[in-house]
């Protein structure tokens, strides 16, 4: 009997094949069948069921929840301009348009001969080397007209991507300042080497003694976590790190995993000997696709190195070996339960807690779960000692921090202090000049306005996950805002009913004032919104989501001022907006397809 | 373990792992809900049972009650902030009640009343959710949905049969059915199905049966939603 070779077939027999029929890799092999087949056919579902024999509706369902996964045609090659504030002020949407127009595409829709489709993408962490787009999840930077221009003709020539020219792929570090980490000579197998003669409970000393605490932001004390996660009793103990780097503005753990990959991995190993693991997992970002076959690399190094594996290091019984998983496109997957949801193959809602991920966390068994930049950290302590460690930076927060800093700055990059450092002093050193702002730690952090300058990279006072975005005076604050609801609206898992309703109602709000409804009466609305989101949400995306609002309306007022141009309530609903789609349909723009609108309007 | 906890000054007694919604509907406090069903492992997504306790609003259906807990519950604070979460499921979706089969036999429109929620208040989303009219006996409104997921509960846990679930994300999180064509006809969905019976709303309607019972006869408009200690099995009952 011969066949012809269906490619959805092997390719699903392929993805389930390489993960061992295990249905928590759902998530995995979907993406690689995407990678295959540019999408994921009902014919690729009902093999997937097939195979792994689950219903139907759970392969549906997380296949719908990730944005860069598509159970639709989306064309041979998917382009998705990030769309961060930083890659709007350098012009983003605009190259999306001219791009749009070129091949002949709307925005959002695939193309009539099913080549290619173009939208926008959260943050993709190239901030410091934007305006930055992925083309079927690989990162291209520094986009120029120039560049579109390029990228359309390789997309009308159908040139395979892997046959497109490697400088448009090159993602640079962009090391600007090199502290203790970012400096550090650690030898892959040194910090190992330093720790496990002395066992495994006197590293737990050493880490609780440099009184390191998490560095993905909210800064829990990582000793405390280890040791509860090694006092908790269960079949197995997991070790994960948190790569998936979606706060916008953030990209250290790019360069971290680039450059650093093997403190990291280390950094893994050395908490697998204290808490007894024997299994620990990366989860990267989607956006960071470009990083996996490196980090493979690097994991058959220090295999081949008895870095991982059995017996680490000639030690009895030391097994431990990482896997590597990757994100589709979901900010709340950086939530510690969402992604360890996102691990087991799940959609990526954050659980009810408690309990808590050290006790109930990967299968709901004991799991540590750790930013990039907390296991690289721990490399040092392993190596040089607790003490020494917290001798550095403050008396709360010790060590150092690494900052993703871009925006309206001479040397955008990365930039290592110890902590304490002044908002001001990385402004000097990065060549900031005329600042007005600065958003620390992305859309959920805070924005500091001039007068605080002074203040210190610290838990003690502003706590950070990494990003520092700058925005000199010639930059609207209210529109910086505007991005960032859009951006949580976005991002929203649609779990709880606040966070799924209120962001999308705060989204519309703020579109409201913008294009020139907006009176007291809105203004009242948002505030009374930020209230709800604070106070009902279930996680701290929806906790967070009103945070640009709320400093900005509290320190940059008169932005907001300017948008309340109607001095009684306005409905947001607009006659001449209400005709856009007539005039799509009939390709008119004309006077005559526009109704007279009230002063100010923008289209 | 058991112990006692006070919700608004009064005395609540629990046993060990009871939440806090279960030993408050155990003592006949009514506490507002929509996603949360004695019968089933709560979810905890629809955030109207959020309470206060010791000073921190938290979801009362998945917060395990403690003894000597201070629970604040009916206070008009809470109940604001309630009928806001009640207003935002109204103009997530198209809730016509005065069409709707299920009007007063419906717990979102009843805890709307509850609540004193005179109106949307915020402008309609306007989604469009086609029906599923494909099933003999069952049809499918997905206008009405509510997104609390107890059909799914209901399908994977009592029926066996994981005939829906949630997809998409955010705002577009939708209801799907176990079919490649996606209609609920080509699914093993019966009219026996626990999951048919359990929607708070009235995505699940029946097709030989309508208005048996007429307006102002239903089970919200004898007593309110707050007088039934188990509101749901009572609308599952007509």
């Amino acid at each position: 009997m011969t066949a012809t070779p269906d490619p959805v077939a092997a390719a699903v027999a392929a993805a389930v094949e390489h993960y061992r029929g295990d249905p928590n890799y759902i998530l995995q092999m979907l993406r690689e069948i995407q990678e295959a087949c540019d999408w994921i056919t009902p014919e690729a579902i009902d093999g997937l069921q097939r195979a792994l024999l689950l219903p139907r509706t759970k392969i549906e369902g997380v296949a719908g929840f990730y944005a860069h996964l598509y159970t639709r045609p989306h064309g041979r090659y998917r382009v998705l301009f990030s769309d961060n504030i930083t890659d709007r002020m350098l012009g983003n949407l605009e190259l999306l348009e001219y791009m749009c127009k070129q091949l002949w595409v709307e925005r959002g829709k695939t193309s009539e001969e099913g080549l290619v489709s173009i939208d926008t993408a959260s943050c993709t962490g190239m901030c410091d080397q934007g305006p930055a787009l992925l083309v079927n999840n690989y990162a291209i930077t520094h986009v120029t007209r120039q560049r579109v221009d390029e990228m359309c003709e390789l997309i009308r020539n159908k040139v395979a991507l892997a046959d497109w020219p490697g400088e448009y792929f090159r993602v640079e570090d962009n090391v600007r300042r090199k502290d203790i980490l970012l400096g550090s000579d650690c030898a892959p197998g040194a910090a190992l080497r330093a720790a496990l003669p002395r066992g495994p409970e006197a590293l737990l000393q050493e880490i609780k003694a440099s009184k390191l605490r998490g560095r993905g932001g909210a800064g829990f004390a990582t000793g405390l976590k280890w040791e509860a996660c090694r006092n908790a009793e269960g079949r197995a103990h997991y070790v994960v790190c948190n790569a998936d780097e979606g706060e916008p503005g953030t990209f250290k753990d790019r360069v971290l995993l680039a450059s650093y990959a093997d403190l990291v991995f280390e950094g893994m190993t050395l908490c697998a000997f204290v808490i007894g693991a024997g299994r620990g997992m990366l989860y990267l970002r989607g956006e960071y696709r470009h990083l996996l076959d490196r980090l493979n690399a690097v994991l058959e190094r220090r295999r081949r190195d008895h870095l991982l594996g059995a017996n680490i290091l000639g030690r009895p019984g030391f097994d431990f070996d990482i896997e590597i998983h990757l994100g589709a496109g979901a900010y709340i997957c950086g939530e510690e339960s969402a992604l360890i949801e996102s691990l087991e193959g799940k959609r990526g809602t954050p659980r009810n807690r408690p309990p808590f991920p050290v006790t109930h966390g990967y299968l709901d068994q004991p799991t540590v779960v750790n930013n990039v930049e907390t296991f690289a950290a721990s490399c040092l302590v392993a190596q040089g000692g607790g003490a020494r460690y917290a001798g550095i930076g403050t008396a709360e927060s010790t060590g150092t921090k690494i900052l993703s800093v871009s925006g309206d700055c001479a040397r955008p990059g990365l930039y290592e202090y110890a902590y304490g450092v002044s908002v001001g002093e990385v402004l000097a050193a990065c060549g900031a000049s005329e600042v007005q702002a600065v958003q620390v730690s992305g859309p959920s952090g805070v924005c500091l306005a001039a007068a605080e300058f002074g203040r210190r990279i610290a838990f003690e006072d502003v706590p950070t996950a990494g990003a520092l975005m700058v925005f000199d005076h010639s930059r609207d604050m209210f529109e910086v805002a505007r991005n960032f609801v859009h951006f949580f609206a976005h991002e929203s898992c649609g779990f709880c009913t606040p966070c799924r309703v209120g962001t999308s109602l705060l989204r519309n709000l703020m579109d409201k004032l913008r294009n020139g409804h907006g009176s007291p009466y809105d203004f009242a609305e948002i505030e009374r919104l930020n209230g709800i989101l604070q106070s009902m949400s279930h996680c701290g995306l929806g906790h967070t989501a009103c945070n640009p609002v709320l400093d900005t309306i509290a320190k940059f007022r008169p932005a907001y001022e300017r948008r309340l141009q109607q001095k009684e309530f306005v409905p947001a609903f607009d006659l001449d907006w209400a005709l856009e789609p007539a005039r799509q349909m009939t390709g008119r723009d004309d006077a005559g397809a526009h109704f007279d609108t009230a002063p100010g309007e923008e289209r | 373990m058991s112990g006692r906890f006070t919700i608004d000054g009064k005395i609540v007694a629990f046993t060990e792992g009871q939440t806090i919604i279960q030993a408050a509907l155990a003592a006949g406090v009514y506490i507002p809900h929509l996603c949360y069903h004695p019968e089933f492992k709560p979810h905890g997504s629809c955030k109207l049972c959020t309470v206060k306790v010791d000073g921190r609003h938290t979801a009362s259906c998945t917060m395990l009650a403690q003894a000597d807990m201070v629970v604040e519950s009916n206070t008009p604070a809470l109940n604001d902030e309630r009928r806001t979460l009640t207003q935002m499921l109204f103009v997530e979706g198209n809730h016509f009640c005065p069409s709707c089969e299920k009007s007063g036999d419906c717990k979102l429109q009843a805890t709307a009343y509850e609540l004193g929620m005179m109106s949307a208040h915020y402008d309609h989303f306007f989604p469009k959710r086609p029906v599923d009219a494909s099933h003999p006996d069952v049809l499918l409104d997905f206008n009405r949905c509510i997104l609390c997921s107890l059909c799914v509960r209901a399908s994977r846990d009592v029926d066996r049969k994981n005939a829906f679930a949630l997809c998409g994300r955010g705002i577009h999180t939708h209801l799907i059915v176990n079919a490649k064509s996606g209609r609920l006809a080509d699914t093993d969905v019966t009219l026996q199905d626990k999951a048919v019976h359990v929607c708070p709303v009235g995505v699940f309607l029946r097709k030989d049966k309508g208005f048996n019972v007429p307006i102002g006869r239903r089970v919200f408009d004898l007593k309110p939603i707050s007088a039934y200690v188990d509101a749901s099995a009572a609308i599952e009952k007509e």
